[in-house]
């Protein structure tokens, strides 16, 4: 059966490993700061780690404000039903209208 | 060389005409065709004006070929070619005619020498371009496609108001530097504005967007946006102003994309961060800024649509396309998910891939010119590209958890446009020369240096570690299924409820004061009733008739009395 086989990341250790290989590269990436020389153009890249600490805290930062966002942003799916569309009758992810477009693209010509 | 005088935008609108008497293999044959052999016409056009002709004592130049306006030309015809691929199982009449009408018209816009060529092809665009949204065929498409009309066609009067002003201030109506002095620089500014999705004018992309069809949105990704940013790119090119707007651009979409649910909005949030970066490569003007925009809109063009065109078989196959619905799809849907991830890499500017060459043009040319700050700002702005649409939309569609759902790959034909485009991202990344070599100024840029490799490596990478370390630590937001605030809710929720109160409040007054009409006609009635009640039975019974009769014995007095002394 499909549903039973086992695929690439049902395996923990393998996600583990991924992970692992994510960390040495940024090992690695972060020690190349001392070997590879560059040409700076901006004071702020003599910095040491400038570019994976601007990257990791700019990242970060997105989230957690992202986040907040949501408190103040974050409304109910159907928030702008009463510009008088029933949009119940379609969408929990559009699967009924979409079979039906899907019907209509591959099944039969609706150009008349 | 009759050849020469016919615009790229003819054939494209005779195939047209073709798919709508056409059907099956012919039809798909001909849209295939078409692209190809008007791709392989521009190759051969050198530059110049083409065509030329008065019409109603206006000169007017349909047909202008130079460096800049064939770079898009070549794209948009690369653009139509795979997303027409990538439409062939489309049975749909309406959306292969809209398609390719929408298709010309962007090409008869980027080829335009004149402002009333440009505003023809500016209002086609919108016109051809509804019906792939209409084509959804659900209540929420339809209100979605007409706010798209409704501001696409509000861009368009402003470009026609805008080119009037122009003609009266300059007797010409030649399509070339415009800048902003002047009211007709400002309103043509704000046209080409709404188009290119500056903020606050950005919701019609991000709302009509994700309603239209699965192959619609590809085709729509590919060229209004593209030629407003031809359009910016031809009339304000060095406008400061442009900078700021493009820096603005880049940041705000990648916070509403992280909280985003349905992938395709993701997307259209980084369809606006992308144009950011083109703009901000406009507004600084210089030969490495225009060339770092351009080549970004040229790849822009090819990683967005095959990011669409992997949503859009996600979409189709699974019929869902919330992130909160989806996720382990790469069991069954392997190879889209490789296509998916080659277009993330590329958006997310990976070297290697195509995004890399061009994105770091408009970074270097910021710091070249002194924009600290917003080198600054496109640096976050790069990292949080990959967060949201380099990790987060093939995360949670092909891998985070397993939704259960078991779509298999797309049809042939999707899979071979997605090839395509993901062949495209590579070859370019890997072999910018090529490219470049296109541009319309040769600066003899070198994108691949240890210093800008380096750099955007490590920001890249420690992106990821961010992504990993708040997934790990349960900080980043899940997907909801939601509905989010942006600027649209001022004319989707604060104009209308104002409108409504408006209106109640002048109903009620309205009501109030007709009531006291009423009220003061009936006391009218009762008035005159009284006085009719007083004079029964003297003259009259009744008091007007009695009222005369004893005014006309009055003056009949008078008058006897009078000819009497006479």
């Amino acid at each position: 059966m499909e549903s039973k086989k086992k695929h690439i990341f049902d395996e923990v250790k393998n996600v583990k490993r991924l992970l692992n290989c994510l960390y040495v590269c940024c090992a690695m990436l972060l020690i190349s700061d001392f070997v590879i020389h560059r040409h700076v153009s901006h004071h702020w890249e003599r910095l040491w780690a400038f570019y994976p600490i601007y990257g990791f805290v700019g990242c970060v930062v997105l989230v957690l404000v992202a986040t907040w966002m949501r408190r103040l942003l974050m409304r109910g799916q159907d928030y702008y039903n009463d510009e008088g569309i029933d949009y119940n009758s379609k969408n929990k992810g559009g699967r009924q209208d979409l079979s039906h477009n899907r019907a209509k693209e591959e099944g039969h010509d609706v150009d008349a | 060389m009759w050849m020469l005088e016919i615009p790229p935008f003819v054939p494209f609108f005779i195939s047209a005409l073709i798919a709508l008497v056409t059907r099956g293999f012919l039809r798909a044959v001909i849209m295939i065709i078409i692209p190809v052999i008007s791709m392989l016409h521009l190759w051969m056009v050198p530059e110049g004006i083409h065509l030329q002709f008065s019409f109603l004592s206006f000169e007017l130049l349909p047909y202008r070929v130079d460096k800049l306006s064939l770079m898009f030309g070549y794209i948009f015809h690369i653009a139509a070619f795979i997303a027409i691929i990538y439409s062939l199982h489309v049975r749909d009449t309406s959306q292969q005619v809209a398609a390719m009408m929408y298709a010309g018209s962007g090409l008869g816009a980027v080829f335009a020498g004149d402002l009333i060529t440009l505003f023809v092809f500016w209002e086609l665009l919108a016109f051809t371009s509804v019906f792939l949204i209409l084509a959804r065929r659900t209540q929420r498409a339809y209100a979605a496609a007409m706010r798209y009309l409704i501001i696409q066609v509000l861009s368009g009067v402003l470009l026609l108001i805008g080119a009037v002003f122009y003609l009266a201030d300059n007797a010409t109506l030649e399509f070339a530097y415009l800048g902003l002095d002047g009211i007709a620089g400002w309103l043509i500014f704000i046209a080409f504005g709404i188009k290119c999705a500056f903020p606050l004018a950005h919701n019609w992309l991000t709302d009509a967007y994700p309603e239209a069809t699965v192959t619609g949105t590809v085709f729509l990704s590919a060229f209004t946006t593209k030629v407003a940013v031809y359009a910016l790119a031809r009339g304000y090119p060095g406008t400061e102003l442009l900078v700021y707007i493009g820096a603005v651009m880049t940041c705000f979409p990648i916070f509403f994309a992280v909280i985003e649910n349905d992938l395709r909005r993701v997307l259209a949030y980084s369809l606006i961060n992308q144009l950011g970066f083109m703009v901000v490569g406009i507004g600084i003007g210089t030969a490495l800024a225009i060339n770092g925009a351009v080549s970004h809109a040229f790849n822009d063009v090819i990683f967005k649509g095959l990011l669409f065109m992997s949503m859009g078989a996600v979409l189709h196959m699974t019929g869902r396309i919330n992130g909160s619905d989806l996720g382990g799809l790469y069991k069954s849907m392997p190879k889209t998910t490789v296509l998916c991830i080659v277009g993330a890499a590329s958006i997310s500017a990976f070297p290697l891939f195509n995004g890399f060459v061009s994105k770091s043009m408009v970074m270097s040319a910021a710091l070249e010119n002194g924009y600290d700050w917003i080198w600054l700002i496109l640096l976050f702005a790069s990292a949080g590209v990959f967060h949201h649409a380099g990790i987060k939309i093939p995360y949670f569609a092909f891998f985070s958890h397993d939704s259960g759902i078991r779509a298999s790959d797309p049809s042939n034909n999707m899979i071979l446009a997605m090839l395509i485009a993901a062949g495209l991202c590579i070859a370019i990344g890997i072999y910018p020369a090529a490219l470049y070599s296109l541009l319309p100024y040769d600066t003899g840029y070198n994108p691949y240096d240890a210093t800008h490799v380096l750099a955007q490596t490590q920001l890249l990478f420690f992106s990821a570690l961010a992504f990993v370390w708040l997934n790990l630590r349960g900080m980043y937001p899940p997907e909801r299924p939601s509905t989010n605030l942006d600027f649209d809710w001022v004319y989707r929720r604060l104009f209308p409820t104002i409108l409504r109160s408006i209106f109640t409040a002048i109903w009620k007054m309205d009501k109030k004061l007709r009531q006291r009409v009423i009220n003061k006609i009936e006391s009218n009635f009762v008035f005159m009733s009284k006085k009719y009640s007083q004079l029964t039975d003297l003259l009259s019974r009744g008091y007007p008739l009695g009222s005369m009769v004893l005014w006309l014995v009055i003056v009949l007095s008078c008058y006897v009395f009078l000819s009497v002394i006479y």
